[in-house]
């Protein structure tokens, strides 16, 4: 193999799996240390740059972060990143002061978004201190989006919602709140340079089986039905509740249900337990508050008696693979069941819609009706039209809308500039600094915790189930969270190979504690990966390979399980390892 | 400054041995030696050796002198008996602590100084009485814990950190042991685990006196151009005289060997060394004397023959020569021990 190029952004970044994952790169280990440190404001900033909602995703993220986090492949679970996220967003200070100061001398340029939810918002809060004149039109009467209208407050108060979509509407932009765009070429004729779409994909899909209509009034779409909950339209439903769909809207509806009268709440979901789209945490909570999910059935038809809803008939299946391993659910042989019900609750899905954009305005969708867009730049084919989030990519969640966001920003910069959109986007801002201080000192705490993973305390069930806005989840206490933060690997601390220091003791070899380090002959990796100290079967992990030493021989280090401990560089009589913090923060702009 | 302890945390696949342990139930305390020493490098060969052999850590023994080297025992199998004994009177504790119970495996490890210096009587006499033991210098040619003094296998010619040139004369451990009757001798280098590693394990399990006298550079007094003990000479000057395998004696060879290629010794707990030559000079490990004829030669030349240079596995170890009991002392009730004044009659009666 080639010496690896650590010289470039990449080689490092991805060594970060829970920055690498992240669709907005958060600098996750750097954030844990200061929340470890107790620097909870300085915290939430590193945060608060890079994803713009630290209280909001720290409660509701879907954390991506944590299932590639390198904790989790040495022990059981991963680092609790998004809960110690709301750690820094709980204790901090008040933050108004390092919040861009405005007013901000304006640059002549005006930006619409469209939809007031995560995508939009971020868009904003980049452009706004850069001098854009922003205005945000949105149907409903306050920011948030999604993040208010269809999450359930007792996981999202809406204090939390408020001061963060609070900072960014005190950065001095326009909010045309209770206006719904009911066309974009009218908004168009409006003199504005740039049009940003970030509407999500508020249609609920329906369930088209027999009964739907006569049984209608028990039959709820579940996102509206969640918005109507959080808007205190509808407070009460039957006793015996059926949810149907497996993914995160099906549970925020049955936990809605069980605090609104609902004592029989059911989720029933066509595919197996664990291909169910909901976040094992969400399943988790449902099935905490006693709500049994029930799989491998498929709705067959609402029964109803003298137009009132009875209950729903499933079909039984069980899941077939063929030999490429794709799954088709065929039927079990088995009669069909009846579940009573007095109220029905749907959601198998969200769909886009875009009644209100003309489509004689430069503006292509593809056949499935979406708008096309470039990925990268995140615009549509007419040049001042934007579009990012859920709008354009079909449902995902908060922090892809944000990183959309981001990009879109850059791109409307960009454009208004009149610089290209491709050829000129900036690149990430990196650092790599030594933290040694001393011959066993580093400035990062390289001791490992054996601790597993600490629990979030909950509310007390009963109390819960009473109070539809009551946060379930208390958040970790100071003591928890840097317990919890000591798990932190520190894997931006990286381990810096330099070749020509090398004599080749072994002193690393011999000290690493999960043998990652072998010094051998070089070869192709297929064939260096079978020769190493230890298995190095993780092929989505990379080889770190030195130039060749002096014995003819190369370092080669698997990334796979490194503590990031700095045993090597203690051991090194030459200081040919080195442990440096990397820092990368991806690119962006306004702030 | 502070000495962390290594992470417990290790990798998801580390192997188990037959008695379910890992390597790293093999380790000790975190070494507090300079960064890079050799001693730690042989540390983890030997930790790594008795893992391979699946030896019970608590049948294991350790003892020690003092010195660099002798701190060591506290650095790996943690789990075994240890003695950190006097300057250089290593040997006669073990030997003691091997006459009490010769059920344990025992491991004595001494450096230099220890054992070429101060404890240079010892060590001749432990050798010639056939002590089963493994005996291993590490040998950096340097008093490392006094700032870098000459130690007594310093060689003639070599220049220390401060520019001041050895005028005597080296003892070579390694003819002394043949000299003297070890009936495994062997030399490796700190720098080469792949041949440090059978070879302590050949050595544990050799019944007899095995001596391994193992180069291990000090990184901090002895490294530098002009040593002969430092990583570049050591590396540029050995001369290995063969490759040795170790297959425990609950494996069964399957594979046939070329004649001539490999030579197969059987040890007396049943276990084989597979010995692969790799020099031209067709080197005979079981000839006493063409060993030391072609050490001798060699090390005139200024080089360093490392491998497995002498074994005799049939020879004889102290306990045999004794003609003492199987039993452990800490074994045999009184019974055993005050037989009565009928057993003394007549051993008298042997006597007179």
């Amino acid at each position: 193999m080639l010496p690896t190029d650590t010289g470039s952004p990449d080689y490092f970044h991805k060594v970060v799996d829970c920055q690498y994952a992240c669709p907005a790169h958060t600098p996750v280990p750097h954030y844990i240390r200061l929340i470890a440190q107790g620097r909870y404001a300085d915290a939430y900033m590193v945060n608060w740059v890079s994803n713009v909602f630290p209280g909001v995703l720290g409660r509701v993220c879907d954390r991506p972060c944590e299932p590639a986090c390198r904790r989790g492949r040495i022990e059981e679970q991963p680092v609790a990143i998004c809960r110690l996220k709301r750690v820094a967003a709980d204790y901090k200070t008040d933050i108004s002061g390092r919040l861009p100061q405005g007013p901000f001398p304006k640059n002549g340029k005006r930006v619409a978004l469209v939809g007031a939810g995560p995508a939009s918002l971020t868009v904003a809060r980049d452009l706004a201190p850069l001098g854009y004149d922003i205005t945000i039109i949105d149907e409903g009467r306050s920011g948030g989006g999604m993040m208010r209208t269809q999450i359930p407050k007792f996981r999202l108060p809406d204090e939390v919602l408020d001061e963060e979509c609070g900072y960014i509407e005190g950065l001095g932009i326009t909010t045309r709140y209770g206006e719904r765009v009911s066309s974009l070429k009218s908004l168009l004729a409006e003199p504005y340079d740039a049009v940003f779409i970030g509407t999500g994909a508020p249609r609920g899909r329906d369930l088209d089986i027999p009964g739907r209509q006569e049984a209608a009034a028990n039959i709820h779409l579940g996102i509206d039905w969640l918005s109507s909950v959080s808007f205190g339209h509808i407070n009460a439903i039957g006793k015996r509740v059926i949810v149907l769909g497996g993914g995160n809207t099906a549970m925020d509806c049955c936990r809605s249900a069980r605090r609104l009268g609902g004592e029989d709440v059911k989720v029933v979901v066509r595919s197996g337990f664990k291909e169910m789209k909901a976040s094992p945490w969400e399943k988790e909570d449902a099935m905490h508050e006693d709500i049994p999910i029930l799989n491998f059935l498929v709705p067959k038809s609402f029964t109803h008696e003298n137009g009132k809803l009875t209950g729903v008939v499933f079909e039984k299946v069980r899941a077939e693979y063929d030999e490429k391993g794709r799954r088709s659910l065929v039927h079990a042989g088995e009669p069909d069941v009846h579940i009573p019900a007095d109220d029905v609750l749907i959601a198998v899905g969200q769909e886009n819609a875009f009644p209100w954009i003309e489509r004689d305005i430069g503006i292509e969708f593809d056949k499935w009706g979406m708008p096309v867009v470039d990925k990268d730049t995140l615009r549509t084919t007419r040049d001042n039209v934007f579009i990012g989030g859920d709008a354009a990519f079909g449902p995902k969640n908060i922090i892809w809308a944000v990183a959309n966001g981001h990009q879109a920003a850059i791109s409307i910069d960009l454009f208004c500039q009149g610089q290209d959109l491709k050829t000129n986007r900036p690149g990430p801002l990196v650092s790599l600094t030594s933290q040694k201080m001393g011959l066993h000192e580093w400035s990062y705490d390289n001791e490992i915790s054996n601790s597993l993973r600490f629990a979030v305390p909950h509310a007390e069930k009963s109390a819960s189930l009473t109070n539809i806005k009551a946060e379930v989840e208390l958040g970790f206490s100071p003591t928890l969270a840097c317990n919890e933060a000591a798990r932190c690997l520190n894997c931006d601390v990286q381990t810096v190979f330099s070749d020509a220091l090398c004599i080749e003791c072994d002193g690393c070899t011999d000290i690493c504690p999960v043998d990652c380090i072998t010094f051998t002959q070089n070869g192709e990796e297929p064939d260096l990966r079978t020769r190493l100290n230890a298995p190095a079967h993780n092929l989505s992990q990379s080889l770190f390979v030195s130039g060749g030493l002096k014995t003819g021989l190369v370092m080669v280090k698997d990334e796979d399980v490194c503590l990031h401990c700095g045993m090597c560089a203690e051991r090194c009589p030459t200081g040919a390892w080195d442990m440096q913090q990397f820092l990368y923060q991806s690119a962006k702009v306004g702030v | 400054m502070t000495f962390l302890p290594k992470p417990k945390l290790h990798h998801p696949e580390l192997a188990e041995n037959a008695l379910g342990y890992t390597r790293r139930d093999y380790e000790g305390a975190i070494s507090t030696l300079c960064a890079g020493c050799g001693h730690d490098s042989i540390s983890a060969a030997i930790v790594r050796a008795c893992f391979e052999l699946d030896l019970p850590p608590h049948r294991i023994a350790k003892l020690s002198g003092i010195g660099c080297s002798s701190k060591t025992p506290t650095y790996f199998l943690g789990n075994s008996h240890g003695f950190n004994s006097v300057h250089g009177r290593m040997p006669s504790v073990l030997t003691g602590a091997n006459l009490a119970n010769r059920d344990l495996v025992y491991l004595g490890v001494s450096g230099d100084g220890d054992s070429a210096s101060i404890g240079l009587g010892q060590f001749a006499h432990a050798m010639r009485r056939g002590v089963n033991m493994t005996y291993i210098v590490m040998n950096n040619g340097v008093y490392g814990l006094t700032k870098g003094q000459f130690s007594a296998t310093s060689d003639k010619g070599a220049k220390s950190k401060s520019g001041a040139i050895n005028r005597d004369e080296a003892i070579d451990l390694v003819g002394l042991a043949l000299q003297l009757g070890a009936s495994f001798v062997g030399r490796s280098f700190s720098g080469d685990k792949a041949q440090l590693v059978p070879l302590i394990k050949a050595a544990l399990s050799h019944k007899g006196p095995a001596f391994i006298d193992c180069i291990s550079p000090c990184v901090t007094f002895n490294n530098h151009q002009g040593s002969t003990k430092s990583f570049d000479y050591v590396r540029a000057h050995n001369e290995a005289v063969n490759f040795l395998d170790v297959i425990p004696a609950r494996e069964e060879i399957t594979v046939a060997f070329e004649p001539g290629s490999v030579e197969i010794v059987r040890q007396h707990d049943g276990s084989l060394l597979k010995l692969r030559k790799l020099d031209d000079t067709d080197y005979n490990p079981r000839d006493r004397l063409a060993a030391m004829s072609f050490l001798a030669k060699h090390r005139e030349a200024g080089e360093i023959v490392t491998g497995l240079l002498y074994i005799n596995p049939e020879e004889t170890e102290l306990h045999d020569q004794l003609g003492t009991t199987e039993t452990p002392l800490n074994s045999l009730t009184e019974a055993e021990l005050c037989p009565g004044s009928a057993v003394l009659a007549k051993l008298n009666a042997t006597l007179r």
